[in-house]
């Protein structure tokens, strides 16, 4: 073997560490995992993912086809018929670029198009603000997408690779993204385990679109016209694929920690000091980190809080949240974003909650709902304290308002 | 719980973006080869890919990581081991483009603190700068042209690694020298750059500002509105017009000065000013016109007055000016206050004369960055120098 090759093959090997952000962890994933084209343009904060690939690209360490759309619908559209065309494929945005792109995002899922995008959780316009909420990627919720959402670089890159082995896997061929908060993930630098190559390739199979593959030598149509004779069925189908998302996502964390040597416990959320909780919260991204802080000092204090950090929202574990739920006596959900006019005017985890505990066999505890941090503002561990003390009274019979706003002005 | 490490670099928008940045990360690096771990971020709300303006850059940093969990826990530090700014007119105030008000330069230094400021300046010029602070903190000058450069380009001048090596000189619990070395031969692979380093560590010098030193003046203050009292619809009332204004010595009212937003100035993105020459002005508007931030006030003589609570000091001015040295751009540490030119002109305009030339022939050539190719390249043979006197 040539020298070059035999050093390419020793690289190949070897973990590394970095200081990269949560985007630029996604980046390194989508070198990993060899994608083949990614579609860019620019909106902040998922701009910061676009700029590293680009990066990735002109150094010459990675080998894709890099396409600057000219707005974020083309973007979705592009990387929606490479996918039909067998190549594996990277998009993303943020906030409003994400609604402009909904069309493209609709048709995704119903053409069983397993596209990875990365959503840099913004507010949506207006006012033009970049920090987080979660509104943006909650918007595809109902459609087939595949939502999970991360608190750490190092989750990111694990995730996005996860992401590419359930999406392409032939029982689901579901698009997912992987929602990152603006600001504390994307722009946030931590040191991060990067995997060798063979590790990857061991764990990721490559994308074969099989008998559904848009190829000359396999002809076939696709979205053609419907009508009321077929639209059902092609819905049952892809309620179908949702439902199998279970079991291939237990099946591909198995995989990560046996090749990785790293555990994420239970894939759809995290335990945080639950086992002799009284009460819990619940909430999604990085506001887990002022959360377990808060915990952390209120259990000096004497009191019995753990938190649940939910990872993916779609699917929603409804039987085991609620399983795991039944064990306090009252639970807090912080929703970093809104649902105007919904049942009880709460976020929409909170309504998620509320809708996962209605039909459990076992206890069900009162939910409360917290609005919290929208717009990228600071969730601060007296926030936490005054949200949990609310919850403890819930707890113990006293009638609380079900839907409370947390660190706003009045 | 361990012990937990804040620094913060305050830099401008785009010309020191990547500066700010590299300082930032290689603190992580450096203190994680002594086995601590830490996280390197922009502040978010800052747009600092607007020319000038004043944003930061932080590095936070633990012995282990429930404690970096406890720094994270928070949008931004509350308060900072060491404070960098990397231009030294920074140190007049820090109004960021996110509406955080002018924030004074030492604010989130821990008593004790330092200080450290890249310039040519004396310690007392930069002193005079910085709002006074209640506790006293220490001031390191690390001496060197301010390095400007451009989001694209980089101007590979040594401020970063000498910075670096201040810092491990005013916090050695943080990292030492030779970490930093480490992390630069890993980073850049340049012995050159280890070794400026290490000459900033051995030079690097504290002096130590007592409460009674600084700029007296209380920066102004604003209080956000509750929820119930803003208005609907995402709307705010529009800044008024404005008016004329009195001659303070002819007391004749006229010209035209417009109304500006009293709690977002913007003259902190300022590095240099423009100074006038009223007896040369021949009163063509130009200035007037270009200005992009309309910070000339029309007075009632018909003469056209910089206001330097506006000024951004991008000067337009000066290149549209037909008249030669009429309008003049300056260092703006050669300046302490915001006060009118057309004032003092009025006021004795053989003194203004004076004063004018001094300004003129006595500041210290500064630009905005890139401005042609190869720019860097003659501009770094005088920085290194400047920082070899030292």
């Amino acid at each position: 073997m040539a020298p070059v090759a035999i050093e390419i093959e020793k690289h190949q090997k070897i973990d590394e560490t970095a200081l990269i952000t949560g985007s630029e962890a996604i980046a390194v994933a989508c070198k990993l995992a060899d994608v083949d084209v990614i579609t860019a343009y620019p909106i902040r904060p998922y701009d910061t993912v676009m700029q590293y690939v680009a990066k990735l690209v002109a150094d010459g360490e990675m080998d894709c086809e890099y396409i600057v759309a000219e707005g974020e619908h083309s973007q979705f559209e592009i990387v929606k018929h490479a996918s039909a065309c067998g190549a594996r494929v990277f998009c993303g945005s943020s906030g409003v670029g994400w609604m402009y792109a909904m069309e493209a995002l609709t048709v995704t899922p119903a053409l069983r198009i397993p596209m990875v995008a990365m959503v840099g959780n913004r507010a949506l316009d207006d006012p033009g603000a970049f920090g987080v909420e979660h509104n943006d990627a909650l918007a595809v919720r109902d459609l087939g997408w595949q939502l999970v959402w991360v608190d750490s670089p190092q989750e990111a890159l694990d995730t996005a690779l996860i992401a590419y082995r359930v999406a392409e896997d032939r029982r689901i061929f579901l698009p997912c993204a992987i929602s990152c908060d603006g600001a504390f993930l994307t722009h946030s630098q931590a040191l991060v385990k990067i995997p060798s190559q063979e590790k990857v390739n061991e764990f990721l199979p490559r994308y074969n679109r099989a008998e559904l593959l848009l190829h000359p030598d396999n002809p076939i149509t696709v979205a053609p016209q419907g009508n009321e004779d077929w639209v059902m069925e092609i819905r049952r189908q892809n309620y179908a694929a949702m439902e199998r998302t279970y079991g291939v996502i237990k099946e591909a964390y198995a995989d990560f920690e046996r090749i990785f040597g790293r555990s994420y416990g239970n894939p759809f959320f995290e335990e945080y000091m639950t086992e002799d909780a009284e009460v819990v919260l619940l909430g999604m991204g990085t506001l887990s980190t002022p959360v377990k802080v808060a915990i952390r000092k209120m259990r000096a204090e004497g009191k019995k809080v753990g938190f649940v950090r939910l990872r993916w929202f779609r699917p929603f574990a409804a039987e085991e949240l609620a399983k795991c739920l039944g064990r306090f006596s009252a639970v807090g959900v912080i929703d970093r974003d809104y649902s105007f006019g919904s049942p009880y005017l709460g976020g929409v985890v909170a309504g998620e909650v509320r809708h996962a505990l209605y039909p459990s066999p076992g206890k069900r505890p009162p939910v409360l709902g917290f609005i919290a941090g929208l717009g990228g503002r600071e969730v601060t561990v007296p926030d936490v304290e005054k949200i949990t003390a609310s919850v403890y009274r819930a707890g113990r019979g006293k009638s609380e308002p079900l839907t409370q706003w947390i660190g706003v002005r009045e | 719980m361990g012990r937990l490490f804040a620094i913060e670099i305050i830099y401008r928008g785009i010309f020191q973006k990547t500066l700010a940045k590299n300082i930032s990360r290689a603190i992580v690096l450096a203190a994680h080869e002594e086995g601590k771990r830490g996280i390197s971020f922009g502040r978010y709300g800052d747009s600092p890919e607007r020319n000038g303006i004043p944003a930061k850059s932080f590095a936070i940093v633990a012995t282990d990581d429930v404690t970096l969990e406890e720094g994270m826990a928070k949008y931004e530090p509350k308060e900072v081991d060491i404070t960098i700014a990397v231009d030294d007119t920074l140190c007049k105030g820090v109004e960021s483009w996110a509406w955080y008000g002018l924030q004074p330069v030492n604010r989130l230094l821990k008593p004790g603190g330092t200080l450290i400021v890249t310039s040519r300046e004396q310690p007392e010029a930069i002193i005079g700068m910085a709002h006074r602070k209640a506790a006293p903190y220490n001031l390191a000058i690390l001496k060197g042209t301010v390095s400007f450069s451009g989001l694209w380009v980089y101007k590979d001048d040594h401020t970063d690694v000498r910075l670096l090596g201040a810092i491990s000189r005013i916090l050695p619990d943080l990292f030492s020298v030779k970490s930093v070395q480490k992390v630069i031969m890993d980073q850049w692979k340049d012995p050159i750059k280890a070794a400026s380093a290490a000459k900033a560590y051995e030079r690097t010098t504290t002096i130590t500002v007592r409460p009674d030193q600084g700029n007296p003046e209380t920066p102004y203050t604003f209080e956000l509105p509750k929820w119930h009292e803003m208005r609907d619809g995402v709307t705010i009332p529009s800044i008024p017009a404005g008016r004329g204004f009195e001659d303070p010595t002819t007391h004749a009212v006229g010209g035209f000065r417009p109304d500006r937003n009293p709690t977002f100035k913007k003259f902190s993105t300022r590095t240099m000013r423009p100074v006038v020459n009223f007896d040369t002005c021949i009163k063509c508007t130009l200035c007037w016109l270009h200005c992009p931030d309309s910070c000339f006030d029309v007075t009632p003589d018909g003469l056209y007055d910089a206001n330097m609570q506006a000024c951004c000091g991008c000067g337009v001015c000066e290149a549209v000016c037909p008249v030669k040295e009429c309008v003049t751009m300056v260092n703006e540490a050669e300046f302490s206050d915001n006060s009118s030119q057309w004032e003092m002109w009025k006021g004795d305009k053989k003194d203004y004369g004076k004063w004018l030339q001094e300004k003129i022939a006595g500041h210290t050539e500064r630009t905005h960055g890139f401005r042609y190719r190869g720019q860097y390249e003659e501009q770094i043979p005088e920085m290194l120098e400047t920082a070899r006197e030292d």
